[in-house]
């Protein structure tokens, strides 16, 4: 199964067998970070930007450390929001950014589609880091790998979604790589916040937590951003806490051993306990290391691929 | 003294579809029989074509004044001649708003100038378009402005509305009804259900749309003033249209070209071209539009032609601007999606996008009997053309259909007894 | 492998140059070179390259232990991070793990291979051990030696050394990967 694609914006587009080609790279990149030099050439002489419209700490470090492990130059490019209402679009950011002749763009950006819309005005590759409620596929790579290496499948698990599932492009790129390696997916959050005919994604809808948890082989928590949206009919924190909250209690009627995800950064108290986010079955700074492996394997074959096509071209 | 010759003659204002020539005497149709001789005339060969009355697009966004960068009156009506349309309703939403004896003065001057079409106008709702109070419908009427629409926005109040469908029905001006209400739009970008879902963008419902079709047919009802509403998208909209129209409503209604050959399965690459308002729907809503088309629910059909810029669709989906460009496309897709199709033979389909939006707006337009104004298209039915951004006329290029392969090409567009478009040969476009 | 694919296209097998016995008295000749120059076991390690290297080098624990009676370990190593051609022309780098699972300070090393040819393959394993550590020594043992160095590399051992056209590839094929024991020159059309 060859990699031809000089980007990657979603998981929604790849078929199986690419999904399962990145997380196989992935696990012999995951190697590369257990040595005392962590550091391979593979991207020697490469610049990758991280260009981030949105405040995001944890996605732009986990890119910055997988480039440098790759030993690619990495610059970080936030544009301030005035001058993005103001200023420069977003396509002659882009633009610009390949005039300085860099090879790889990792776009975090508010609104949906951007990625899309970037890497058909764009011969350099762009790397989807968040897009708006649309995709975030290296996360929902990662946390696909690290339920491959707990589980040792992801064909036939049964994994749950819990919280805001109509704001989250987490939940998206993970129903859409879940379901494409034959996963069995609910996704469970309060009416509001089920987006519209979800269930032709392929999954089971439910509100009840409970039932979210019996028989799942893993709950990801999807963190509640309480203070993003005004206009629709957010439930109070306190009142999600009661209804949705995972906690050690409603764990303990679950499937023993039931792993734990979060993509961060947590709530404590609000989507999951501390108990939990710190117990054995929290897999949730795994997850950030195995994070690093799959950004890695994701710069290198679209690193790999631009290459070909240059050759071939 | 132009004659066409041999050409497939269908002018269902007069019942006709045979082969006939037409003779063309100054800005009038002189003679239309079979075999005219005519030494002196222009002869256009017109064998294997078919004539039309040229068409009526009843729902055109020409832009000027105030935004001549995406299009002006000159270069939006040699769009229309180029897709065979001879008159165009020039929607409101410009700077100024048609809203008072001044500005519809300013428009007529630059219609006189550069006008390559019959343009008319359609004067504001309310001042300014911003649903805050009526504008003087009666001095509208009196620089002879007899539609008036708030389009691009929906006016909010009902009470305003009522008001404004009493003086329209007093003064015998027809109101053409945007219908969205905003408050369940929620500044959506495309259509609400799975294809909002997957795109993560906010939704527009159907239901944003048919609530206001219903309170707006209501408010008609009430008044006994006349109603259309314009670029119906949605199943629920038809069926209300239609529901109203056995009850004796006196309305009437029209879609746009994308809406029976698009859904909104073409937006799912975040082609801003696809972005437009209402969004395009689902497979129901096509069925159900073409279904509304062929018993006569929908009346016309209409481009809505939006020009915008490529600074305004080049950027982040939910920041394009809603519409697209229309006019050269129009006759191209409704042959390719209506008449191969078999949902409208060919008089039926000039019935909708000439003879009935002629009607509605009260124009003396739509038909081919002598003695008419001589706006007359010929049209190769059979020419197959792939849309392409650099073949536009318009200013603007957000074409929904770029890179779709069409059927239909305009040949000869005559408007006002002139040809004022030709499709092959030097110099395309005579002029004033 | 250095600067061999294999393509699907067309290829015509001109010759044989081992079979399985062959392979077999050409790896027992250099597990005895090996000892020979290393005084035996002590302090030696073998790290094979992906992929046909790592079998070799296993092949070579083992006809040494016959000899010694002695274990050495064997470590695996992956070069594609490590190459000055990302794309490998045509081919799609599949990146296969490393372990090393030993501390290769002050050892001596024996870097396996199954052809050596360019030397890139060689070069780049070379960065590679540098990341881990510093060994005493890295010696170099390859099956087939074909020959057009573009670097100035050379092997310690070669179990057969082959004059080839550039237009030809050398095809290793070991029981482990290809369900034989052969080693063969096609030419490509």
């Amino acid at each position: 199964m060859p990699w031809v694609r000089k980007d990657l914006l979603g998981l929604e587009d790849l078929s199986k067998e690419e999904i399962e080609l990145i997380l196989s790279t992935a696990e012999s990149f995951k190697e590369v970070s257990t040595r005392e030099i962590k550091k391979v050439p593979a991207l020697r002489g490469k610049t990758v930007v991280n260009l981030f419209y949105e405040p995001s700490t944890r996605t732009r470090v986990s890119f910055e450390v997988a480039a440098k492990r790759l030993s690619a130059d990495v610059i970080n490019i936030v544009p301030h929001e005035s001058s993005v209402k103001k200023g420069e679009t977003l396509i002659d950011t882009g633009r610009n950014i390949q005039a300085l002749k860099a090879d790889i763009v990792v776009l975090r950006h508010f609104a949906s589609g951007s990625a899309d819309i970037l890497s058909r005005h764009l011969d350099i590759s762009v790397v989807n880091a968040g897009d708006g409620w649309h995709e975030h596929p290296t996360q929902a790579l990662l946390d696909i790998f690290t339920l491959k290496e707990k589980l040792g499948r992801v064909s036939g698990i049964n994994v749950s979604i819990v919280g805001d599932i109509a704001h989250s492009r987490v939940a998206r790129s993970n129903i859409w790589g879940l379901i494409k390696l034959g996963a069995e997916v609910t996704i469970c959050a309060p009416k509001l916040l089920i987006p519209c005919e979800i269930e032709k994604m392929g999954v089971k809808v439910t509100q009840s937590i409970d039932e979210a948890l019996i028989g799942a082989d893993a709950v990801n928590v999807l963190r509640m951003q309480f203070e993003r949206d005004s206009d629709s009919a957010f439930p109070q924190q306190l009142e999600y806490f009661k209804n949705f909250g995972i906690t050690e209690g409603r764990l303990k009627k679950a499937k023993k051993g039931i792993i734990v995800m979060h993509p961060g950064p947590i709530n404590r108290g609000i989507e999951i306990e501390s108990a939990v986010a710190d117990g054995i079955n929290s897999v949730i700074l795994e997850q950030v290391t195995n994070g690093i492996a799959v950004r890695m394997a994701v710069l290198f074959l679209v690193a790999q691929a631009q290459e070909k096509i240059a050759f071939s071209g | 003294m132009i004659l066409i010759k041999n050409g497939r003659v269908v002018d269902p204002a007069n019942n006709r579809d045979e082969i006939l020539d037409i003779l063309v005497d100054g800005k009038k149709i002189a003679k239309v029989a079979k075999r005219i001789q005519d030494d002196a005339a222009q002869i256009i060969d017109a064998k294997d074509k078919i004539v039309l009355p040229g068409l009526v697009d009843m729902h055109v966004h020409l832009r000027e004044p105030g935004r001549e960068d995406k299009e002006t009156i000159e270069t939006g009506t040699l769009a229309a001649v180029k897709g065979g349309i001879t008159s165009v309703l020039a929607m409101p939403n410009t700077a100024p708003v048609p809203d008072c004896a001044g500005h519809i003065s300013l428009v007529r001057e630059i219609i006189a100038k550069t006008g390559q079409a019959n343009v008319y106008i359609c004067g504001a709702i309310t001042r300014g378009r911003a649903g805050k109070e009526l504008s003087d419908i009666l001095e509208l009427k009196k620089e002879n402005v007899a539609v008036i629409s708030d389009d691009g926005a929906s006016v909010e109040s009902e009470e305003l509305m009522l008001a404004a469908f009493k003086k329209a029905k007093k003064n015998g001006v027809l109101v053409i009804c945007h219908c969205e209400d905003k408050a369940l739009s929620a500044n959506g970008a495309v259509n609400l259900g799975f294809t909002s879902t997957r795109l993560g963008l906010r939704g527009i419902s159907c239901e944003s749309e048919y609530k206001r079709v219903k309170r707006d047919i209501a408010l008609a009802k009430k008044t006994q003033a006349c109603v259309h509403i314009a670029h119906v998208s949605c199943k629920e909209s038809v069926e209300i249209i239609r529901a109203a129209k056995k009850d004796g409503i006196k309305v009437t209604s029209e879609t746009a070209p994308h809406y029976f050959a698009l859904t909104e399965d073409d937006v799912l690459s975040y082609d801003t071209n696809k972005k437009m308002n209402p969004p395009l729907r689902g497979n129901a809503d096509l069925a159900a539009i073409k279904d509304g088309l062929g018993d006569g629910t929908i009346d016309a059909i209409a481009s809505d032609h939006a020009p915008h810029t490529d600074n305004e669709k080049d950027v982040e989906f939910e920041r394009a601007e809603f519409g697209v460009i229309g006019l050269e496309t129009e006759l191209a897709v409704a042959i390719t999606e209506l008449i191969i199709h078999n949902v409208l033979d060919w008089p039926a389909l000039v019935n909708k996008m000439s003879v009935n939006p002629a009607k509605i707006l009260g124009i003396n337009k739509g038909t081919l009997s002598e003695g008419a104004d001589a706006d007359i298209i010929i049209v190769d039915t059979d020419k197959e053309w792939v849309v392409k951004k650099d073949d536009f006329v318009s200013k603007s290029q957000n074409c929904a259909f770029l890179g779709k392969k069409l059927k239909g090409v305009v040949e000869h567009t005559v408007c006002g007894g002139r040809i004022v478009y030709r499709a092959s040969g030097r110099g395309l476009y005579n002029l004033k | 492998m250095a600067g061999n694919f294999e393509r699907k296209s067309a290829v015509k097998e001109k010759a044989k140059i081992l079979d399985k016995q062959a392979i077999g008295r050409a790896l027992t000749r250099i597990a005895h070179e090996i000892l020979e120059k290393n005084k035996g076991t002590q302090g030696l390690c073998l790290i094979g390259i992906r992929k046909r290297g790592v079998y070799l080098a296993h092949r070579l624990r083992d006809y040494i232990r016959k000899i010694e009676d002695n274990d050495v370990a064997v470590g695996i190593l992956d070069i594609t991070l490590y190459r000055d051609d990302l794309t490998f022309i045509g081919q799609n780098p599949f990146v296969g793990r490393t372990e090393i699972n030993f501390d290769i300070g002050a050892k001596n090393l024996i870097l396996v291979d199954d052809v050596l040819y360019t030397g890139r393959t060689i070069r780049a394993a070379l960065d590679a051990l540098a990341d881990f550590g510093r060994p005493k020594s890295i010696q170099l043992a390859v099956l087939i030696d074909r020959g057009h160095r573009e670097l100035p590399v050379r092997a310690d051992y070669v179990g057969k050394n082959i004059p080839t056209a550039k237009t030809e590839t050398v095809e290793v094929r070991l029981i482990e990967a290809d369900g034989k024991d052969e080693v063969v020159i096609v030419e490509k059309d």
